[in-house]
Protein backbone atom coordinates (compact mmCIF):
# COMPACT_ATOMS: atom_id res chain seq x y z
CA UNK A 1 0.00 0.00 0.00
CA UNK A 2 1.54 3.31 -1.05
CA UNK A 3 0.03 5.95 1.99
CA UNK A 4 -1.56 9.30 0.15
CA UNK A 5 -1.14 12.57 1.78
CA UNK A 6 -4.18 14.19 0.92
CA UNK A 7 -3.59 17.01 2.79
CA UNK A 8 0.05 17.48 2.85
CA UNK A 9 0.81 18.93 6.58
CA UNK A 10 4.17 21.00 5.94
CA UNK A 11 6.62 19.98 8.82
CA UNK A 12 6.84 23.75 10.84
CA UNK A 13 10.55 25.48 10.87
CA UNK A 14 10.82 28.09 13.37
CA UNK A 15 13.76 30.69 14.54
CA UNK A 16 13.87 31.05 18.22
CA UNK A 17 16.90 32.94 19.80
CA UNK A 18 17.06 32.85 24.14
CA UNK A 19 19.13 34.40 26.30
CA UNK A 20 21.96 31.71 27.55
CA UNK A 21 24.38 32.36 30.51
CA UNK A 22 28.17 32.17 28.65
CA UNK A 23 30.62 30.40 31.46
CA UNK A 24 34.07 31.44 30.39
CA UNK A 25 36.62 29.09 32.40
CA UNK A 26 40.01 30.14 32.67
CA UNK A 27 43.14 27.78 33.22
CA UNK A 28 43.88 26.38 35.22
CA UNK A 29 40.59 24.43 35.30
CA UNK A 30 40.54 23.02 38.72
CA UNK A 31 41.03 26.78 40.76
CA UNK A 32 38.36 28.00 38.74
CA UNK A 33 36.38 24.94 39.12
CA UNK A 34 36.95 25.50 43.23
CA UNK A 35 35.54 29.10 42.30
CA UNK A 36 32.37 28.08 40.64
CA UNK A 37 31.54 25.81 43.26
CA UNK A 38 32.28 28.35 45.84
CA UNK A 39 29.71 30.45 44.26
CA UNK A 40 27.55 27.56 44.10
CA UNK A 41 28.00 26.93 47.28
CA UNK A 42 26.72 30.55 48.27
CA UNK A 43 24.06 30.50 46.18
CA UNK A 44 22.63 27.06 45.96
CA UNK A 45 20.52 26.32 42.66
CA UNK A 46 21.69 29.21 40.50
CA UNK A 47 23.30 26.69 38.17
CA UNK A 48 20.98 24.28 39.01
CA UNK A 49 19.93 22.57 35.38
CA UNK A 50 19.93 26.07 33.82
CA UNK A 51 21.82 25.44 30.48
CA UNK A 52 24.62 27.54 29.53
CA UNK A 53 27.10 27.95 26.74
CA UNK A 54 30.79 26.91 27.24
CA UNK A 55 33.21 29.57 25.76
CA UNK A 56 36.47 28.50 25.37
CA UNK A 57 37.75 31.12 23.20
CA UNK A 58 41.29 31.52 23.36
CA UNK A 59 42.09 29.02 25.83
CA UNK A 60 44.94 26.72 24.78
CA UNK A 61 43.60 22.91 25.71
CA UNK A 62 43.23 19.74 23.79
CA UNK A 63 40.09 17.44 23.16
CA UNK A 64 40.43 15.79 26.24
CA UNK A 65 41.03 18.47 28.81
CA UNK A 66 37.61 19.89 26.87
CA UNK A 67 36.00 17.00 27.78
CA UNK A 68 36.96 16.66 31.25
CA UNK A 69 35.72 20.27 31.92
CA UNK A 70 32.26 19.04 30.48
CA UNK A 71 32.03 16.31 32.49
CA UNK A 72 32.78 18.16 35.79
CA UNK A 73 30.74 20.86 35.12
CA UNK A 74 27.77 17.84 34.31
CA UNK A 75 28.53 16.31 37.91
CA UNK A 76 27.56 20.43 38.97
CA UNK A 77 24.64 20.03 37.56
CA UNK A 78 26.03 22.52 34.56
CA UNK A 79 24.47 21.24 31.68
CA UNK A 80 26.55 22.44 28.39
CA UNK A 81 24.08 23.05 25.64
CA UNK A 82 26.96 24.30 22.98
CA UNK A 83 30.49 25.20 23.07
CA UNK A 84 31.51 28.22 21.21
CA UNK A 85 35.05 29.25 20.35
CA UNK A 86 36.70 25.64 19.96
CA UNK A 87 38.03 24.78 17.14
CA UNK A 88 36.29 21.40 14.70
CA UNK A 89 39.52 19.44 16.61
CA UNK A 90 38.30 19.75 19.85
CA UNK A 91 35.08 18.84 19.37
CA UNK A 92 33.55 15.43 18.54
CA UNK A 93 30.26 13.46 18.48
CA UNK A 94 30.04 13.17 21.99
CA UNK A 95 30.61 16.54 22.71
CA UNK A 96 27.79 19.24 22.82
CA UNK A 97 27.55 21.27 19.65
CA UNK A 98 29.55 23.88 18.46
CA UNK A 99 27.74 27.66 18.84
CA UNK A 100 28.77 31.02 16.67
CA UNK A 101 27.59 34.26 16.31
CA UNK A 102 26.81 34.99 19.95
CA UNK A 103 26.12 38.27 20.35
CA UNK A 104 26.60 40.02 23.98
CA UNK A 105 24.10 40.54 26.31
CA UNK A 106 24.61 43.01 29.39
CA UNK A 107 26.24 40.94 32.27
CA UNK A 108 24.56 38.97 34.79
CA UNK A 109 24.93 39.42 38.55
CA UNK A 110 25.93 36.39 40.28
CA UNK A 111 23.50 36.04 43.42
CA UNK A 112 25.94 36.66 46.48
CA UNK A 113 23.71 35.62 49.46
CA UNK A 114 23.64 37.94 52.39
CA UNK A 115 26.71 37.90 54.92
CA UNK A 116 28.79 36.48 51.87
CA UNK A 117 32.16 38.68 51.73
CA UNK A 118 31.77 40.29 48.65
CA UNK A 119 35.20 39.99 47.14
CA UNK A 120 35.77 36.11 48.51
CA UNK A 121 35.98 34.88 44.77
CA UNK A 122 35.86 36.35 41.57
CA UNK A 123 32.25 35.31 39.93
CA UNK A 124 32.86 33.26 36.77
CA UNK A 125 32.06 35.59 33.84
CA UNK A 126 28.22 35.24 33.33
CA UNK A 127 26.43 36.82 30.27
CA UNK A 128 23.02 37.59 29.48
CA UNK A 129 20.20 40.29 29.16
CA UNK A 130 18.09 40.18 32.75
CA UNK A 131 15.26 42.75 30.79
CA UNK A 132 14.42 41.95 27.37
CA UNK A 133 15.06 44.77 24.93
CA UNK A 134 12.49 47.44 24.98
CA UNK A 135 10.40 46.48 21.98
CA UNK A 136 9.20 48.84 18.84
CA UNK A 137 5.44 48.44 18.76
CA UNK A 138 5.57 48.78 14.33
CA UNK A 139 7.59 50.05 11.72
CA UNK A 140 6.54 51.75 8.50
CA UNK A 141 8.32 51.80 5.42
CA UNK A 142 7.38 54.56 2.55
CA UNK A 143 8.76 53.01 -0.06
CA UNK A 144 8.38 49.70 -2.58
CA UNK A 145 10.43 46.92 -1.23
CA UNK A 146 12.66 45.63 -4.01
CA UNK A 147 13.14 42.37 -5.78
CA UNK A 148 15.85 40.76 -3.13
CA UNK A 149 15.55 42.75 -0.62
CA UNK A 150 14.13 41.35 2.67
CA UNK A 151 12.79 43.25 6.01
CA UNK A 152 13.13 41.72 9.43
CA UNK A 153 11.62 43.16 12.14
CA UNK A 154 11.20 40.36 14.63
CA UNK A 155 9.54 43.51 17.24
CA UNK A 156 6.46 44.14 15.72
CA UNK A 157 4.03 44.84 12.85
CA UNK A 158 5.02 46.25 9.64
CA UNK A 159 3.29 48.74 7.36
CA UNK A 160 4.54 49.00 3.88
CA UNK A 161 3.19 52.34 1.93
CA UNK A 162 4.07 50.64 -1.67
CA UNK A 163 4.18 47.34 -3.08
CA UNK A 164 6.40 44.25 -2.25
CA UNK A 165 8.15 43.20 -5.26
CA UNK A 166 8.51 39.30 -6.15
CA UNK A 167 11.61 38.24 -4.56
CA UNK A 168 11.18 40.42 -1.75
CA UNK A 169 10.36 38.91 1.94
CA UNK A 170 9.07 41.20 5.08
CA UNK A 171 9.81 39.07 8.07
CA UNK A 172 8.00 40.48 10.84
CA UNK A 173 7.29 39.33 14.36
CA UNK A 174 3.58 40.40 14.61
CA UNK A 175 1.24 41.49 11.56
CA UNK A 176 1.91 42.81 8.06
CA UNK A 177 0.01 45.49 6.12
CA UNK A 178 0.74 46.06 2.64
CA UNK A 179 -1.01 49.52 1.03
CA UNK A 180 0.18 48.38 -2.88
CA UNK A 181 0.59 44.90 -4.29
CA UNK A 182 2.45 42.37 -2.49
CA UNK A 183 4.08 39.88 -4.96
CA UNK A 184 7.19 38.70 -3.09
CA UNK A 185 6.36 36.86 0.67
CA UNK A 186 5.34 38.00 3.81
CA UNK A 187 6.01 35.97 6.80
CA UNK A 188 3.86 37.05 10.04
CA UNK A 189 4.11 36.30 13.40
CA UNK A 190 7.40 34.50 12.87
CA UNK A 191 8.17 34.94 16.59
CA UNK A 192 5.48 32.58 17.60
CA UNK A 193 2.25 34.89 17.16
CA UNK A 194 -0.53 33.10 15.92
CA UNK A 195 -2.54 36.09 15.90
CA UNK A 196 -0.59 38.17 13.71
CA UNK A 197 -2.26 38.78 10.37
CA UNK A 198 -1.51 39.84 7.03
CA UNK A 199 -3.00 42.46 4.85
CA UNK A 200 -2.71 43.43 1.34
CA UNK A 201 -4.53 46.01 -1.10
CA UNK A 202 -3.74 43.31 -4.03
CA UNK A 203 -2.44 39.90 -3.08
CA UNK A 204 -0.38 38.56 -6.02
CA UNK A 205 2.37 36.97 -3.12
CA UNK A 206 4.78 34.32 -3.79
CA UNK A 207 4.60 32.94 -0.26
CA UNK A 208 2.04 33.94 3.07
CA UNK A 209 2.85 32.37 6.52
CA UNK A 210 1.49 33.11 10.19
CA UNK A 211 3.08 31.87 13.18
CA UNK A 212 5.08 29.23 10.78
CA UNK A 213 2.07 27.91 8.69
CA UNK A 214 2.16 28.73 5.26
CA UNK A 215 0.85 29.00 1.67
CA UNK A 216 2.43 29.24 -1.81
CA UNK A 217 1.32 31.20 -4.64
CA UNK A 218 0.12 27.64 -5.67
CA UNK A 219 -2.04 26.83 -2.83
CA UNK A 220 -4.45 29.91 -2.60
CA UNK A 221 -7.75 30.47 -3.80
CA UNK A 222 -6.69 31.60 -7.31
CA UNK A 223 -10.15 34.04 -6.74
CA UNK A 224 -8.15 36.01 -4.50
CA UNK A 225 -5.59 36.47 -7.09
CA UNK A 226 -5.14 40.58 -7.49
CA UNK A 227 -7.81 41.21 -4.39
CA UNK A 228 -7.71 43.11 -1.66
CA UNK A 229 -6.84 40.15 0.69
CA UNK A 230 -7.00 39.94 4.76
CA UNK A 231 -4.85 36.41 6.15
CA UNK A 232 -4.92 35.53 9.41
CA UNK A 233 -4.70 31.82 11.51
CA UNK A 234 -7.62 29.45 12.63
CA UNK A 235 -5.72 26.44 14.45
CA UNK A 236 -3.65 25.48 12.36
CA UNK A 237 -5.10 26.50 8.91
CA UNK A 238 -4.32 29.77 7.12
CA UNK A 239 -7.86 32.09 6.56
CA UNK A 240 -8.55 34.08 3.52
CA UNK A 241 -11.03 36.62 2.95
CA UNK A 242 -11.42 39.43 0.11
CA UNK A 243 -12.20 42.62 2.07
CA UNK A 244 -14.64 44.88 0.31
CA UNK B 1 30.30 69.60 -13.42
CA UNK B 2 28.54 66.76 -15.65
CA UNK B 3 25.66 64.60 -14.58
CA UNK B 4 26.63 61.07 -14.64
CA UNK B 5 24.48 58.68 -16.38
CA UNK B 6 24.65 54.78 -15.01
CA UNK B 7 22.88 52.21 -17.91
CA UNK B 8 21.85 49.35 -16.26
CA UNK B 9 19.37 46.44 -15.72
CA UNK B 10 20.41 43.38 -13.80
CA UNK B 11 19.58 41.20 -16.70
CA UNK B 12 22.09 40.33 -20.14
CA UNK B 13 20.85 41.28 -23.42
CA UNK B 14 18.08 43.74 -22.22
CA UNK B 15 19.77 46.41 -24.61
CA UNK B 16 21.86 48.52 -21.87
CA UNK B 17 24.88 48.68 -24.60
CA UNK B 18 22.84 49.46 -27.32
CA UNK B 19 21.29 52.54 -25.27
CA UNK B 20 23.99 53.88 -23.95
CA UNK B 21 25.46 54.38 -27.33
CA UNK B 22 22.16 55.36 -28.70
CA UNK B 23 21.68 57.90 -26.14
CA UNK B 24 24.91 59.21 -25.78
CA UNK B 25 25.30 59.74 -29.72
CA UNK B 26 21.93 61.60 -29.59
CA UNK B 27 23.03 63.67 -26.85
CA UNK B 28 26.07 64.69 -28.99
CA UNK B 29 24.71 65.17 -31.71
CA UNK B 30 22.58 68.09 -29.52
CA UNK B 31 26.21 69.78 -28.76
CA UNK B 32 26.49 68.17 -25.41
CA UNK B 33 30.09 67.29 -24.67
CA UNK B 34 29.61 63.07 -24.27
CA UNK B 35 31.94 60.11 -22.71
CA UNK B 36 30.32 57.03 -22.57
CA UNK B 37 32.33 54.03 -20.45
CA UNK B 38 31.95 50.98 -21.14
CA UNK B 39 32.27 48.84 -17.55
CA UNK B 40 31.79 45.51 -19.01
CA UNK B 41 35.52 44.41 -18.00
CA UNK B 42 36.34 41.19 -19.70
CA UNK B 43 33.32 41.53 -22.10
CA UNK B 44 33.32 44.51 -24.01
CA UNK B 45 30.59 45.26 -27.11
CA UNK B 46 30.92 49.08 -26.46
CA UNK B 47 34.01 49.52 -29.22
CA UNK B 48 31.63 47.29 -31.40
CA UNK B 49 28.74 49.04 -31.29
CA UNK B 50 30.19 52.72 -31.85
CA UNK B 51 32.52 51.24 -34.59
CA UNK B 52 35.62 52.07 -33.07
CA UNK B 53 37.24 48.80 -32.27
CA UNK B 54 40.27 49.29 -34.36
CA UNK B 55 41.32 52.07 -32.39
CA UNK B 56 41.40 50.87 -29.09
CA UNK B 57 45.04 51.37 -27.54
CA UNK B 58 44.37 51.94 -23.82
CA UNK B 59 41.50 51.22 -21.95
CA UNK B 60 39.86 51.96 -18.59
CA UNK B 61 41.71 49.14 -16.57
CA UNK B 62 45.18 51.09 -17.85
CA UNK B 63 43.79 53.82 -16.47
CA UNK B 64 42.86 53.03 -13.13
CA UNK B 65 46.24 50.82 -12.70
CA UNK B 66 48.17 53.82 -13.93
CA UNK B 67 49.43 52.69 -16.84
CA UNK B 68 47.76 55.32 -19.65
CA UNK B 69 47.20 58.96 -18.90
CA UNK B 70 42.87 59.51 -19.18
CA UNK B 71 42.98 61.36 -22.38
CA UNK B 72 45.83 58.66 -24.07
CA UNK B 73 42.95 56.14 -23.32
CA UNK B 74 39.60 58.32 -24.77
CA UNK B 75 38.51 57.61 -28.20
CA UNK B 76 36.82 60.42 -30.07
CA UNK B 77 33.92 59.64 -32.52
CA UNK B 78 34.91 60.38 -35.98
CA UNK B 79 30.99 61.20 -36.85
CA UNK B 80 30.11 63.32 -33.93
CA UNK B 81 33.06 65.64 -32.48
CA UNK B 82 31.69 65.76 -28.80
CA UNK B 83 31.02 62.31 -28.62
CA UNK B 84 34.09 60.33 -26.75
CA UNK B 85 34.61 56.53 -26.01
CA UNK B 86 36.33 55.06 -23.14
CA UNK B 87 36.25 51.45 -23.89
CA UNK B 88 36.44 48.49 -21.32
CA UNK B 89 39.60 45.76 -21.62
CA UNK B 90 39.15 42.72 -23.15
CA UNK B 91 41.39 40.90 -21.61
CA UNK B 92 42.00 42.24 -17.77
CA UNK B 93 39.89 40.57 -14.99
CA UNK B 94 36.94 42.78 -13.56
CA UNK B 95 39.09 42.60 -10.27
CA UNK B 96 41.55 45.03 -11.40
CA UNK B 97 38.47 47.69 -11.51
CA UNK B 98 39.23 49.61 -7.87
CA UNK B 99 36.55 51.62 -6.11
CA UNK B 100 39.38 54.44 -5.78
CA UNK B 101 40.49 54.11 -9.47
CA UNK B 102 36.95 54.08 -10.42
CA UNK B 103 36.34 57.44 -8.33
CA UNK B 104 39.22 59.06 -9.24
CA UNK B 105 38.24 58.51 -13.20
CA UNK B 106 34.77 59.46 -12.92
CA UNK B 107 35.40 62.92 -11.04
CA UNK B 108 37.85 63.46 -14.07
CA UNK B 109 35.63 62.86 -16.68
CA UNK B 110 32.67 64.72 -14.68
CA UNK B 111 35.33 68.04 -15.31
CA UNK B 112 35.84 67.38 -18.75
CA UNK B 113 32.63 66.31 -20.18
CA UNK B 114 28.85 66.83 -19.65
CA UNK B 115 27.77 63.91 -19.26
CA UNK B 116 29.35 60.51 -18.37
CA UNK B 117 27.53 57.80 -19.54
CA UNK B 118 28.10 54.28 -16.96
CA UNK B 119 27.56 51.39 -19.45
CA UNK B 120 26.86 48.85 -16.92
CA UNK B 121 27.49 45.00 -17.14
CA UNK B 122 24.96 42.63 -16.43
CA UNK B 123 24.77 40.96 -13.41
CA UNK B 124 24.91 42.58 -9.98
CA UNK B 125 28.02 42.59 -8.78
CA UNK B 126 31.28 44.30 -8.62
CA UNK B 127 31.40 45.60 -12.04
CA UNK B 128 27.67 46.82 -11.77
CA UNK B 129 28.15 48.01 -8.57
CA UNK B 130 31.16 49.94 -9.89
CA UNK B 131 29.17 51.52 -12.75
CA UNK B 132 26.59 52.81 -10.49
CA UNK B 133 28.79 53.67 -7.73
CA UNK B 134 28.99 57.37 -8.50
CA UNK B 135 25.66 57.85 -10.46
CA UNK B 136 23.49 60.75 -10.36
CA UNK B 137 21.14 59.77 -12.83
CA UNK B 138 20.25 55.87 -13.65
CA UNK B 139 18.67 54.69 -16.17
CA UNK B 140 16.85 51.36 -15.90
CA UNK B 141 17.16 49.41 -18.99
CA UNK B 142 14.09 46.95 -19.06
CA UNK B 143 12.34 44.63 -21.72
CA UNK B 144 8.47 44.00 -21.10
CA UNK B 145 8.86 40.79 -19.37
CA UNK B 146 8.66 39.07 -16.56
CA UNK B 147 12.41 38.17 -15.54
CA UNK B 148 13.76 41.06 -16.81
CA UNK B 149 11.03 43.09 -14.52
CA UNK B 150 11.93 41.38 -11.40
CA UNK B 151 16.35 41.87 -12.23
CA UNK B 152 15.74 45.43 -13.01
CA UNK B 153 13.42 46.11 -9.91
CA UNK B 154 16.68 44.78 -7.67
CA UNK B 155 18.73 46.74 -9.19
CA UNK B 156 16.47 49.70 -7.73
CA UNK B 157 16.85 48.31 -4.72
CA UNK B 158 21.06 48.59 -5.10
CA UNK B 159 20.71 52.10 -6.01
CA UNK B 160 18.73 53.12 -3.29
CA UNK B 161 21.46 51.46 -1.18
CA UNK B 162 25.18 51.23 -2.63
CA UNK B 163 25.46 54.06 -4.28
CA UNK B 164 27.35 57.69 -3.16
CA UNK B 165 24.36 59.57 -3.24
CA UNK B 166 22.08 56.62 -1.21
CA UNK B 167 24.98 56.74 1.55
CA UNK B 168 24.90 60.39 1.85
CA UNK B 169 21.04 60.43 1.95
CA UNK B 170 20.11 61.82 -1.73
CA UNK B 171 18.63 60.00 -4.07
CA UNK B 172 19.99 58.40 -7.53
CA UNK B 173 17.26 60.09 -10.12
CA UNK B 174 15.59 57.26 -11.78
CA UNK B 175 14.71 56.63 -15.01
CA UNK B 176 12.90 53.65 -16.75
CA UNK B 177 13.82 52.89 -20.79
CA UNK B 178 11.44 50.35 -22.05
CA UNK B 179 13.42 48.63 -24.70
CA UNK B 180 12.57 45.71 -27.14
CA UNK B 181 9.05 46.68 -27.23
CA UNK B 182 7.11 44.14 -29.82
CA UNK B 183 3.52 46.36 -30.42
CA UNK B 184 2.78 43.13 -32.51
CA UNK B 185 3.26 41.04 -29.77
CA UNK B 186 1.95 43.35 -27.33
CA UNK B 187 -1.12 43.11 -29.42
CA UNK B 188 -1.38 39.51 -28.81
CA UNK B 189 -0.53 40.00 -24.84
CA UNK B 190 2.43 37.87 -25.41
CA UNK B 191 4.23 40.64 -23.11
CA UNK B 192 3.81 42.71 -20.22
CA UNK B 193 1.69 45.84 -20.86
CA UNK B 194 3.60 49.58 -20.66
CA UNK B 195 1.00 50.16 -17.20
CA UNK B 196 2.20 46.92 -15.80
CA UNK B 197 5.90 47.61 -15.70
CA UNK B 198 5.11 51.11 -14.36
CA UNK B 199 2.99 50.14 -11.94
CA UNK B 200 5.46 47.37 -10.70
CA UNK B 201 9.23 49.16 -10.82
CA UNK B 202 7.19 52.82 -10.29
CA UNK B 203 9.52 54.56 -11.62
CA UNK B 204 9.51 57.87 -14.04
CA UNK B 205 8.97 56.21 -17.68
CA UNK B 206 12.03 57.72 -20.02
CA UNK B 207 10.16 55.96 -23.32
CA UNK B 208 10.18 53.17 -24.87
CA UNK B 209 11.88 51.50 -27.89
CA UNK B 210 10.28 49.60 -30.11
CA UNK B 211 11.93 46.18 -31.47
CA UNK B 212 13.75 46.85 -34.54
CA UNK B 213 15.74 45.68 -37.33
CA UNK B 214 17.05 49.08 -37.28
CA UNK B 215 19.02 48.44 -34.13
CA UNK B 216 19.96 44.87 -35.28
CA UNK B 217 21.28 46.76 -38.68
CA UNK B 218 22.79 49.90 -37.12
CA UNK B 219 25.33 47.28 -34.49
CA UNK B 220 26.60 45.51 -37.36
CA UNK B 221 26.80 48.60 -38.94
CA UNK B 222 28.71 49.60 -35.67
CA UNK B 223 27.12 52.78 -35.40
CA UNK B 224 24.36 54.00 -32.06
CA UNK B 225 21.30 53.69 -34.03
CA UNK B 226 20.55 57.48 -33.83
CA UNK B 227 23.40 58.11 -35.94
CA UNK B 228 22.63 55.06 -38.18
CA UNK B 229 19.54 56.32 -39.37
CA UNK B 230 17.82 59.39 -37.57
CA UNK B 231 14.71 58.66 -38.94
CA UNK B 232 14.10 55.64 -38.03
CA UNK B 233 11.54 54.14 -35.29
CA UNK B 234 13.79 53.85 -32.84
CA UNK B 235 16.22 56.66 -33.27
CA UNK B 236 13.27 58.82 -32.82
CA UNK B 237 12.57 56.77 -29.70
CA UNK B 238 16.00 57.80 -28.31
CA UNK B 239 16.20 61.26 -29.45
CA UNK B 240 12.82 61.80 -27.56
CA UNK B 241 14.17 60.15 -24.56
CA UNK B 242 16.84 62.42 -24.54
CA UNK B 243 15.10 65.84 -24.82
CA UNK B 244 12.85 63.84 -21.03
CA UNK B 245 16.47 63.50 -19.55
CA UNK B 246 17.06 66.99 -20.04
CA UNK B 247 14.02 68.00 -18.74
CA UNK B 248 11.22 68.10 -22.02
CA UNK B 249 7.84 67.14 -20.64
CA UNK B 250 6.87 65.46 -24.02
CA UNK B 251 4.39 62.80 -23.92
CA UNK B 252 5.32 59.13 -24.06
CA UNK B 253 3.40 57.33 -27.07
CA UNK B 254 3.71 53.09 -26.80
CA UNK B 255 4.56 51.59 -30.47
CA UNK B 256 1.80 50.67 -32.32
CA UNK B 257 -0.99 51.91 -30.50
CA UNK B 258 -1.71 54.03 -33.43
CA UNK B 259 -1.56 50.89 -35.88
CA UNK B 260 -3.89 48.77 -33.49
CA UNK B 261 -6.49 51.27 -33.64
CA UNK B 262 -6.64 51.36 -37.52
CA UNK B 263 -5.89 47.88 -37.34
CA UNK B 264 -9.45 47.09 -35.13
CA UNK B 265 -11.05 49.63 -37.96
CA UNK B 266 -9.95 47.56 -40.51
CA UNK B 267 -10.44 43.93 -38.81
CA UNK B 268 -13.84 45.08 -38.57
CA UNK B 269 -14.53 46.06 -42.10
CA UNK B 270 -13.64 43.03 -43.35
CA UNK B 271 -15.52 40.97 -41.10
Amino acid sequence: MTAVLTQPRPIRLKGRSFLALALAPELPFEDWLARLDDLAARSAGFFLRRPAVLDVNGLDIDRAELRGLVDELAKRNVRIMGIEGARPSLLGPDMPPAMADGRPASDFEAPITDGAPAAAAPAPEVIAAPQPPKTIPSMVVNAPVRSGQSLFFPEGDVTIVGSVASGAEIVAGGSIHVYGTLRGRAMAGTMGNSSARIFCRRLEAELIAIDGFYKTAEDLDPELHGKAVHVWLEGEALKTEILG
Amino acid sequence: MGKVIVVTSGKGGVGKTTSSAALGAALAQGGDKVVVVDFDVGLRNLDLVMGAERRVVYDLVNVIQGEAKLTQALIRDKRVETLYLLPASQTRDKDNLTPEGVEKVINSLKKAFDWVICDSPAGIERGATLAMRHADVAIVVTNPEVSSVRDSDRIIGLLDAKTVRAESGERVEKHLLLTRYDPARASRGDMLKVDDVLEILSIPLLGIIPESMDVLRASNLGAPVTLADEGSAPARAYFDAVRRLKGDAIPVTVPGEKRGFFGKIFGRKAA
